[in-house]
């Protein structure tokens, strides 16, 4: 990665220093799980994105894809966890090229908090990381300031209390993948409903040895209803005070094609007319 | 000192449609309270794909220039026109390598797949946050007010001529109801094979 | 005005003492500080017919990212003679702080219920608006942090809706929302209520095109706005959803009617 770009830094920091407030990224509320079982590890997300107490995006991808066999849960700066999820991702494809071996878990999850440490919490990324490699099942959380954990179940975001409250309850050691999804996904329902931050749908990774499988909307337990009334208008309802219409292959009207004149070799060539 | 995002008003907001997309601005340039311009247009066209862009005025302008830049460099190397969705990514990447340092706006894409025709919309925050939508995105000051309308008012499917009037009536009920957007709107409609850029009338106040 | 068109816990110049100028204590000394005020969400309505109001309002509370209830009414009936209030005849929504919101309410409750064992009738919309607006500036230093919307029945049997900021600027008005979601549903309302933007199609060329005139709308009419108006506010805003609330003001009394909401 080239790095960051800091040229407007100073103009930015100048406005700062006189009041003006950062901008606000999206998303900080989110609640995401992990949980391992017999064979394997499941993460868990919530779908919803949000900018203050406004929803952005009703269903977003909260799991990212590190490798077929690790992947990413993302709560904090929404822009962070996409980014940083992409560069690391990239960077373990062109290591374990170079290597001849599949990614490790702990490879990614130490490319991880290496980058976020020498950030010292700037990027805001808040990340569950999990994969199934040749050391076995593995299941970690990294925070923005680089430190990481590594326990048989997590959980992380604004949601994390509610989610944690359900594996306190409910978890248990040796539990099969039917178990572990089913816990999972009962998690974030925990989050979905409890905490503002996290709503609307629920994504889950199942990732095994021999394969990973993402459920995109697991669970859907909040469909909006349907409207009571169409609100279509009549055409013409809007006043127009002007109207112009671009049409592919009027397009064409606009260009003019010209025969350049190819000197023959040996002519002499013509300076001035 | 408020925000940068508030300073100089605006609103934009693109919607899907059957087959089409419809993307659309207000024309206000303020300075605070104080109205400067009524023809600020916040919607830039490169090729087909259409980009709209509210925040701080003198990013709006220094960003529209630079997307400009790229893709016009990137049709110079590739010999075609920027897909939409290629588009996105290009300005989630611009907009995130300045992290810590970022400008002060809040872009929406808009165009129709080359090669499908499938519409396709997204929104960013100020540092590249994608926002992947299949029904509407909004940004400017009136977001609030644009995310009630949208809701209310938007439905799938709508054919070119209904999608005009929903985000025409979208925007202009918006805008009302912000003091820092409004003064007249450009609505662009884009269909497979044609372009439709209407002025509309709107509350000079 | 505009010290109150936005939330003033979160932004803005607000009444909390904890804004107040910044001193440049010496090290070790101790500053005090007094934060009387909370912002509870949720969103209200009201929109009057010919011959009803409706009040609407969502009956999530809220403190932060916490759901504190799922069923916290914000709609009262106000001035029964009864506890029940089945006799009453107006309609007090109140939203922000909801200790502010249910003192108040209780206040004006008091205040109509002395009205009537005094004179012997209700008070009328248009007295308990005016009554409305001098206790909220009577703490004019101290606000009730509540934004209030008052509705029942003028004396011509039409639907009145009057409308309050926290220290009791006050107008009659057609419509209004209030609230967290205030800003998203009151473009709406002006659209779909006063066909605001709205011209007839093909009455003229720009400029020239004629208005789409207002009629009143019907009951059921109301009621399908007020549903969609709050399904479109649940989706978006965070702190509105579990429930909502509806009363119905007619002549034949107050008729309540509650609806489900999403509770993500």
């Amino acid at each position: 990665m080239p790095g960051f770009d800091f040229s407007n830094y100073n103009r930015n920091a100048a406005l700062h220093a006189r009041g003006v407030p950062l901008p606000k990224a999206t998303s900080t509320g989110t609640t995401i799980v992990g949980c391992i079982f017999e064979g394997g590890v499941v993460i868990a997300a919530d779908t919803r994105a949000t900018s203050g107490p406004i929803v952005a995006d009703k269903n977003c991808e909260k799991l990212h894809y590190i490798s077929p066999n690790i992947w990413c849960a993302g709560a904090g700066t929404a822009a962070d966890t996409e980014f940083t999820t992409a560069l690391i991702s990239s960077q373990l494809e062109l290591h374990s090229l170079s290597t001849g071996r599949k990614p490790r878990v702990v490879t990614c999850m130490t490319l991880l908090k290496q980058h976020l440490f020498r950030y010292q919490g700037h990027i805001g990324a808040y990340l569950v990381v999990a994969g199934v490699d040749s050391t076995g099942v593995h299941l970690f959380t990294v925070h923005a300031h680089g430190s990481t954990d590594k326990l048989p179940y997590v959980t992380m975001g604004s949601g994390s209390l509610a989610a944690m409250s359900v594996f306190e309850t409910q978890w248990k050691a040796q539990m099969t993948q039917d178990e572990a999804v089913k816990l999972c996904s009962e998690a974030i329902l925990a989050g979905i409903f409890n905490d503002l931050g996290s709503g609307s749908n629920v994504d889950v990774a199942v990732i095994t040895p021999d394969k990973t499988t993402l459920k995109r909307n697991y669970i859907k337990p909040n469909e909006r209803t349907q409207k009571l009334k169409s609100y279509k208008f009549a055409r013409g309802t809007t006043a127009v005070l002007n109207e112009k219409i671009i049409r592919k292959e009027d397009l064409g009207n606009f260009v003019s094609v010209q025969e350049i004149h190819v000197a023959e070799p040996g002519d002499k060539m013509e300076v001035d007319v | 000192m408020s925000s940068p995002f508030s300073i100089n008003g605006g609103a934009c907001v693109a919607m899907v449609g059957k087959d089409c997309v419809a993307i659309a601005c207000d024309l206000r340039l303020g300075l605070q309270a104080l109205t400067v311009s009524n023809n600020f247009p916040k919607v830039f066209q490169y090729g087909d794909v259409f980009l709209g862009l509210t925040g701080l005025a003198t990013d709006v302008a220094t960003v529209s220039d630079l997307f400009r830049y790229k893709v016009n460099m990137y049709r110079l190397r590739e010999e075609r026109g920027i897909a939409p969705k290629t588009f996105a990514n290009l300005v989630s990447s611009s907009l995130y390598e300045r992290r810590f340092g970022p400008y002060f706006v809040s872009p929406v894409v808009a165009g129709l797949d080359p090669k499908t025709g499938e519409p396709f919309i997204c929104g960013f925050d100020s540092i590249g946050c994608i926002d992947f939508s299949k029904d509407f995105i909004v940004s400017g000051t009136a977001t609030d007010q644009l995310f009630g309308m949208c809701e209310s008012l938007w439905e799938p499917d709508l054919a070119p001529e209904d999608l005009f009037e929903t985000i025409s009536q979208a925007l202009l009920n918006a805008v009302d109801r912000d003091a820092l957007s409004g003064w007249g709107a450009h609505v662009y409609i884009i269909e497979k094979d044609k372009v439709t850029k209407r002025l509309l009338k709107g509350r000079q106040d | 005005m505009a010290m109150f068109s936005q939330n003033p816990l979160m932004n803005g110049p607000n009444y909390s003492f904890n804004e107040g100028p910044k001193v440049n204590a010496p090290e070790g000394a101790r500053q005090h500080r007094f934060d009387p005020y909370t912002d509870n969400g949720g969103s209200t309505l009201a929109i009057s017919g010919a011959d009803f109001t409706i009040m609407a309002g969502d009956t999530r509370l809220t403190s932060g990212y916490s759901i504190n209830s799922r069923y916290h009414p914000k709609v009262f009936k106000i001035g029964g003679t009864t506890a029940d209030q089945h006799d009453a005849t107006l309609c007090l929504s109140v939203v922000g702080f909801a200790a502010d919101g249910e003192a108040l309410k209780e206040r004006l409750d008091a205040i109509c219920k002395m009205y009537q064992y005094r004179h012997g009738k209700p008070m009328s919309v248009k007295a308990c608006a005016q009554r409305l607006s001098t206790i909220l500036y009577q703490k004019r230093f101290f606000p009730y942090y509540a934004y209030a919307i008052l509705g029942g029945l003028d004396e011509e049997g039409k639907g009145a809706v009057y409308s309050y900021d926290p220290v009791g600027s006050y107008e009659r008005e057609q419509c209004r929302a209030g609230g967290a979601a205030a800003s998203l549903i009151m473009p709406f309302l002006d659209n779909q209520v006063n066909f605001k933007n709205q011209y007839v199609p093909g009455s003229g060329e720009g400029h020239a095109l004629q208005e789409r005139e207002r009629k009143p709308l019907t009951r059921s009419e109301v009621e399908v706005l007020v549903k969609d108006a709050f399904d479109g506010a649940v989706e978006r805003h965070i702190e509105v959803g579990d429930g909502l609330q509806m009363m119905v003001i007619t002549k034949n009394g107050i008729e309540e009617i509650f609806l489900p909401l999403k509770e993500d």
